[in-house]
């Protein structure tokens, strides 16, 4: 089944045409990542699929991204409803400049749950569920900015699972982490998707054949090819991805 | 023999050429100094007319105080300069100016950071450019002229309303609140500019509104910056002078209503520095060394905020 | 809080503070431009005539004299500051607090100073010079600031440069630190003659209130805002100090605008 499904999707920062065309299935609880050479439209794409790019001024959109079954961009719910249910983890980890505690109930009580005890236990479901809490379960005053690059991505992982979303965008989650915090994301994400469906951006082949389950290859605003990953990875139908995925791209 | 004068010529020209460059060289170093010592002059001046300045206030001022009775100075009730033995009791003075800056800031405050988020968060480019100049326009604007404005307009509308003269306490509240406006948005706007973008982004991508995550997350990240922008606009309301001293009444009593007339520890000064003689002026300048102690202690304030931040 | 609800605040809080900005512009711009008669521009002020022609000029007179004075001082110690005091010593720490705290220091207090010292001790009485020197020490923390800002913004690799090539500290700081900063010193110096240019209580009893043009340096006068401040707390010419009022309205957008276009070629040229 599609959890997200992308037709004819164009997109414009001005004049400049940054995505042609884009046609693309997201299947449910499964991992989707893409790849390619910096600039490509990946991470505009990902940024697409929850309306973040509505932030960038003249910024147009045509086609659609159906999200079970509805249209994003001609949806009557308001943008944060979608949101709420397409969660997003970026780059860098961004954890706000609050406690560790306040940050993951941030979502919830934007959402209207103000019962401590509700709160306690989707602090903890959400900090499990990122494979942080016993590193932080002593510690949930302190300011999230006092804690390690990876286990502050983590508690935004966290942050992002507090608002029970469905779908879980990941802008290169790790590329700004340490290899062991790197390898616990990746694990992380692995058993993520048991209850997620998980759109990645990643700069890193390695890790898109180690965790993900179909792999889209961007090129210019195109994508150029999509397939099962270890499809992609080891027989691609085109030269141009045989030619990255072996690292022969200039 | 002409070979070697030649070689002593080219020795000659060599040994002038050293010579020279050691005389620039001296030049240089001459002027270096000289330069540093002038920059290290203007330095001392500067500081020391400023030590001065401080120093003067203060020794003319304290000495009175302790011979008056620090006490009766400070809690006295009465500043009636031309009884014999005068009386210099600044406490309505003290009370007016807190009371006053308070009002203002009860005003100012909300207004100003609510601005300073419109600015921020909310107001379109094309307007921004000529907000952000009019901002700078009302921080610069003469408090002469506020203080006329508010005589011509805010003090006939307290006529009106509350009857009496309409120069009382809540017309210099108003006047202040609108007078610190520029101080308290041009630095909360700047606090709140400077909150990473990935903040907000992060915030929107939880499905919160724009206006919820400027409230619970912009605001908050910004906070001593917006403090600090507080405290500076106190500090701009308890030295203004010449603006309160057209429209606050200037009545030495402590005021019993928001529509009683007022006098500040400013406008005391200003108000009688022209013929005081003797203990008088030394009264008034008492006065200026405990505005200068407010005014030192909302900079360590604002020093102590500034500090936390960093 | 609903998000509408913040959301108005937000506007009505912007709307009150501009309405009321360009309310009070406007109150005065029509009750002034219309008073604002060629007769208001004579070159003496009568009782029945209250030109504000010698107000203008003594208004120039002062404002240059003090930049004269504070402008040299005022930068040449933020050279030191800067460029030659080490960067960790507690005596500077020291100055910069004490500046820091003098530019908070409400002008009545300076107004004060002026008056005891140089009016009644070194016996100047009311004059430009005693009006002067005491704009001087009021607006050297301004110019000090300002421009320590301004020098900071220099960047390190541009005097590295300067000294890679065999330059020294001067040349460094006249040629290379100095044109890269002018900018921002310059808007900074504008800003400081505007506090000049709208200073009542300071000047009001070091510079004196005299109708007439001052005939030297220890003569007295009046600013523009001083005259205003007569002309509204007598309360006799209400109309001549409106247009007054409107004046020096123009005056301070004037100033104001200039110092913006000087810092947004800072800007410009950093980008580039």
């Amino acid at each position: 089944m599609n959890k997200i499904e992308i037709n004819q999707l164009n997109l414009w920062y001005g004049q400049f045409q940054a995505l042609h065309d884009i046609v693309l299935d997201i299947p449910e609880n499964e991992v989707t990542a893409f790849i390619g050479p910096s600039g490509c439209g990946k991470s505009t794409l990902i940024k697409s699929l929850n309306r973040m790019n509505d932030l960038v001024d003249h910024c147009q959109v045509k086609g659609e991204v159906l999200f079970n079954g509805t249209d994003i961009y001609r949806m009557s719910d308001p943008v944060s409803a979608l949101r709420k249910k397409i969660g997003m983890v970026f780059q860098q980890p961004n954890p706000f400049p609050k406690s560790i505690y306040d940050n993951v109930a941030y979502g919830p009580r934007t959402h209207g749950i103000k019962d401590r005890k509700t709160l306690d236990t989707i602090v903890e479901k959400s900090l499990r569920g990122a494979a942080v809490w016993e590193e932080v379960k002593d510690i949930l005053n302190k300011s999230a900015l006092s804690v390690s690059g990876g286990q502050q991505q983590r508690i935004c992982i966290a942050r992002a699972l507090a608002v029970q979303p469905e779908v879980l965008l990941m802008d290169e989650p790790t590329s700004a982490l340490d290899p062991i915090s790197t390898a616990k994301i990746e694990e992380l994400i692995i058993n993520l998707k048991k209850n997620y469906t998980i759109v990645m951006v990643t700069h890193n082949m390695q890790q898109a054949s180690r965790i993900s389950d179909q792999t889209a290859f961007f090129y210019n605003g195109r994508i150029i090819e999509t397939d099962r990953t270890e499809r992609l990875f080891t027989r691609p139908a085109k030269q141009q991805t045989a030619d990255y995925v072996s690292g022969r791209f200039g | 023999m002409q070979y070697n004068d030649k070689l002593n010529l080219k020795k000659l020209d060599q040994d002038l050429i050293t010579v020279n460059k050691k005389k620039k060289k001296v030049q240089k170093i001459g002027m270096e100094n000289w330069m540093k010592g002038i920059f290290f002059m203007c330095a001392v001046f500067s500081i020391s007319s400023i030590v001065f300045m401080i120093y003067f206030i203060f020794s003319s001022g304290i000495p009175f105080i302790t011979e008056y009775g620090v006490a009766r100075f400070l809690t006295g009730t009465t500043w009636a300069p031309s009884n014999t033995p005068g009386s210099y009791g600044i406490l309505p003075m003290m009370i007016g100016s807190i009371l006053v800056t308070g009002g203002a800031t009860l005003i100012g405050m909300p207004i100003g950071i609510l601005t300073a988020v419109f600015m921020a968060a909310y107001c379109p480019p094309e307007l921004y450019k000529i907000l952000k100049a009019a901002v700078n326009l009302m921080a610069a604007i003469p408090s002469i002229l506020y203080g006329f404005f508010a005589l011509q307009f805010i003090v006939p509308f307290m006529r009106e309303v509350a009857g009496g003269t309409g120069m009382n306490m809540m017309t210099a509240m108003i006047l202040l609140g609108l007078m610190i406006l520029p101080t308290i948005i041009s630095l909360s706007e700047a606090a709140l500019r400077a909150v990473p973008r990935s903040y907000y982004e992060g915030s929107l991508a939880l499905g919160t509104t724009h206006e919820k995550t400027v409230l619970s997350v912009m605001v908050p990240a910004a906070k001593s910056g917006i403090i600090s922008s507080v405290i500076l606009g106190i500090g701009r309301a308890i030295g203004e002078t010449m603006a309160v001293v057209l429209i606050a009444g200037n009545q030495p009593i402590i005021p019993d209503s928001l529509f009683s007339g007022v006098r500040t520890l400013t406008t005391n000064i200003v108000l009688e520095m022209a013929y005081a003689q003797g203990e008088h002026k030394e009264a008034l300048i008492a006065t200026a060394a405990v505005l200068f102690l407010f005014i030192l202690m909302i900079n360590s304030l604002f020093l102590y905020v500034k500090k936390k931040r960093g | 809080m609903g998000s509408k609800w913040i959301k108005i605040a937000v506007y009505l809080s912007a709307g009150i503070t501009f309405a009321a900005l360009l309310f009070m512009v406007m109150f005065i711009f029509i009750k002034g431009i219309p008073y604002l008669s060629l007769d208001l521009f004579s070159w003496e002020y009568t009782t029945e005539n209250q030109s504000l022609l010698p107000s203008l000029l003594t208004t120039l007179i002062v404002v240059g004299l003090t930049l004269l004075i504070a402008a040299p001082i005022g930068i040449f110690t933020s050279f030191y500051l800067v460029e030659y005091a080490s960067k960790t010593s507690k005596f500077v720490s020291a100055i910069r607090m004490a500046v820091d705290t003098l530019a908070a220091v409400p002008s009545i207090v300076y107004g004060l100073f002026g008056m005891i010292f140089y009016v009644t001790f070194l016996g100047f009485q009311y004059s430009v010079a005693a009006g002067v020197l005491t704009s001087v020490i009021m607006i050297l923390p301004i110019i000090i600031r300002s421009t320590e800002e301004a020098l900071f913004s220099v960047s390190d690799t541009l005097r590295e440069a300067s000294y890679g090539l065999g330059a020294g500290k001067l040349r460094t700081i006249f040629r290379v630190v100095l044109p890269a900063a002018m900018p921002s010193i310059l808007s900074g110096l504008i800003l400081a003659s505007g506090r000049v240019i709208g200073e009542t209580a300071a000047l009001m009893y070091t510079l004196g209130t005299s109708t007439h043009l001052p005939s030297g340096l220890f003569s007295s006068g009046r600013t523009l805002a001083l005259h205003m401040y007569v002309l509204a707390s007598e309360g006799l010419y209400v109309d001549k100090a409106y247009a007054t009022g409107a004046v020096l309205i123009i005056l301070v957008i004037v100033i104001n605008s200039v110092a913006t276009l000087l810092s947004q070629t800072t800007i410009k040229e950093t980008v580039k």
